[in-house]
């Protein structure tokens, strides 16, 4: 017991110790007393683990450098720890490696299971067959089964004819 | 007034018929979407919000849902219209407060809202009143596939929906309930139940959403995760956690009664006493008395038709709603004039409290 848990927020004693199951994954936190009151954490109306998580992972480390920029819109690694939102869409692919961890906390999985969009399940449709042919075409080479990667690569074409038709959002 | 057409007609949540559970009064699912290729609005230039807002709000406007609906943008509207927007909760608290493009797209019932430029490109809402979480999934899904036909959705097969924030990514759907809970805040159990709740992966928030307090005993239910989970999986568990609230509040009821009804009938007589005669009545202390009335009803004090009159009350003893109605702006202190003098006059219309009831609930 030497060292007792301190604030995850500003790092003083922690008094309020949280433990919040979410999606069976326990949670913890631990904060002292100022910072339970500001994030509301006392307050009976309720408040959200998520949230706290989210700015918790966000806050401690000042940004070094700027690190990773999006290349659609310019946002930078900074931003994010700043906004806590996002720039555009393609930031998700941009700072996976910064977020990926993060969402396991956040949510009950870190795979979207629900609703597909219909035109962006023709998209990716088209983009799995195209990633399955690639593999097939690269076995048929190598095993030097020329008919079968001649029809691959004819397939490919097909299918790429078709992806470009679409708007070009999955790449 | 661009928002007066609000008022000409019934609206789903001030006129709607009484649901069959009184304690759940309405329930609203919301689902975050954003264009695909384009900044989030809270990062993107002047410009490119405007483009944006341009394009989809007559997209969204020419959907057959909006018929006859109302399209606004928050440069055309005063501080007052904005109020009672979010005071109707056409629209939350952040777009009230944009400078510039950005919008909402309200049905002519007022039971979809579709705001453009919030925190996310689209802001899709639909509300019904009482418990119908399927249905109003089933209406906002259809509703959402049929933007989908016409606009061009950042998605990925991975993490679904894109969202600005991380915490609405996957399904970018909220689903929620606002529950009259009286007997549980009577009884001291709120605390209780938002703890238990909290664990159970649900957030409860107050009557006008983050940050709000809970006055008028109206808590909002809501899941807090988005990802990893269907929407029938998301809907299926809320719907548990709301069964087995209702179930407490309807316990505590019973104790309470059984305990002591004359101190419950007290509480009732006294609210409706003020509410007859008051002269100053603050919005938080109307929702309090109303709260009380509501919980009359319930239990067979007045007539169950009026339950409709004090959910209507509920949003017309808004500062918003009370200035509206008097055509101009007041200080707070005329405002609580205002809103007691309406009260008054509804008040006294009402059937005298029946208090022979036998503890019926």
């Amino acid at each position: 017991m030497a060292n007792s848990l301190k604030c995850d927020l500003c790092g003083k004693p922690a008094t309020v110790h949280l433990t919040q199951i979410v999606n069976n994954k326990i949670h913890k936190v631990d904060l002292c007393e100022a910072c339970a009151q500001a994030k509301g954490v006392t307050d009976p109306s309720g408040f959200s683990l998520a949230d706290l998580l989210l700015k918790a992972s966000l806050n401690p480390e000042p940004a070094v450098a700027e690190g990773v920029r999006c290349e659609q819109c310019g946002f930078t690694q900074a931003d994010f720890k700043k906004h806590g939102r996002f720039g555009c869409p393609a930031c998700y692919e941009t700072f996976k490696d910064i977020i990926g961890p993060m969402l396991g906390n956040m949510h009950k999985g870190t795979v979207h299971i629900g609703k597909v969009p219909r035109h962006a399940l023709e998209r990716k449709t088209l983009y799995d067959r195209l990633t399955q042919l690639q593999v097939e075409l690269d076995q048929a080479i190598k095993s030097e089964r020329y008919e079968d990667a001649a029809r691959c690569r004819d397939e490919i074409h097909q299918v790429k004819q078709a992806f470009e038709g679409k708007p070009a959002e999955l790449k | 007034m661009k928002i007066a057409p609000l008022f000409d007609v019934q609206s789903e949540l001030t006129d709607a018929a009484a649901g069959k559970c009184a304690i759940v009064l309405t329930t609203r699912v919301r689902l975050a979407r954003n264009l695909a290729n384009q900044p989030f609005p809270g990062w993107a230039k002047e410009a490119q919000r405007s483009a944006m807002l341009a394009e989809s709000i007559g997209v969204v406007a020419g959907l057959p849902q909006m018929k006859k609906g109302l399209s606004l943008t928050v440069e055309e509207l005063t501080d007052l219209e904005k109020q009672i927007l979010v005071e109707r909760h056409l629209i939350s608290r952040e777009l009230s407060t944009a400078k510039h493009g950005a919008g909402v797209v309200i049905s002519r019932d007022q039971s979809t809202a579709v705001m453009i430029n919030e925190e996310d490109h689209l802001r899709i809402q639909v509300l019904r009143y009482g418990f119908q979480l399927k249905k109003v999934w089933n209406a906002i899904n259809a509703l959402d596939s049929e933007i989908e036909e016409r606009l061009n959705y950042a998605f990925s097969p991975t993490l679904g929906y894109l969202t600005a924030c991380p915490t609405n990514l996957g399904t970018g759907m909220r689903a929620s309930a606002m529950m009259h809970l009286p007997a549980l805040v009577i009884s001291s159990q709120m605390e209780k139940v938002v703890r238990a709740v909290n664990q159970l992966g649900m957030a409860v928030r107050g009557l006008f959403g983050e940050g709000s307090d809970a006055s008028g005993s109206i808590f909002q239910i809501s899941n807090q995760t988005t990802l990893g989970e269907s929407e029938e999986e998301i809907i299926k568990r809320l719907s548990s956690v709301l069964n087995t609230i209702i179930e407490h509040e309807l316990n505590a009821r019973a104790k309470l009664l059984e305990a002591d009804g004359s101190k419950l009938f007290d509480k009732i007589g006294r609210a409706f006493g003020i509410l007859q005669n008051g002269r100053l009545l603050t919005s938080a202390e109307v929702m309090n008395l109303l709260s009380l009335i509501r919980l009359g009803i319930d239990l067979g004090v007045f007539p169950e038709s009026r339950r409709p009159l004090i959910d209507r009350l509920f949003i017309e003893a808004q500062p918003g709603h009370i200035q509206y109605a008097a055509r101009g702006t007041f200080e707070s202190g005329q405002r609580d004039q205002l809103r007691a003098q309406l009260l008054r006059t509804e008040f006294n219309k009402f059937e005298p409290p029946n208090f022979n009831v036998g503890g019926k609930n």
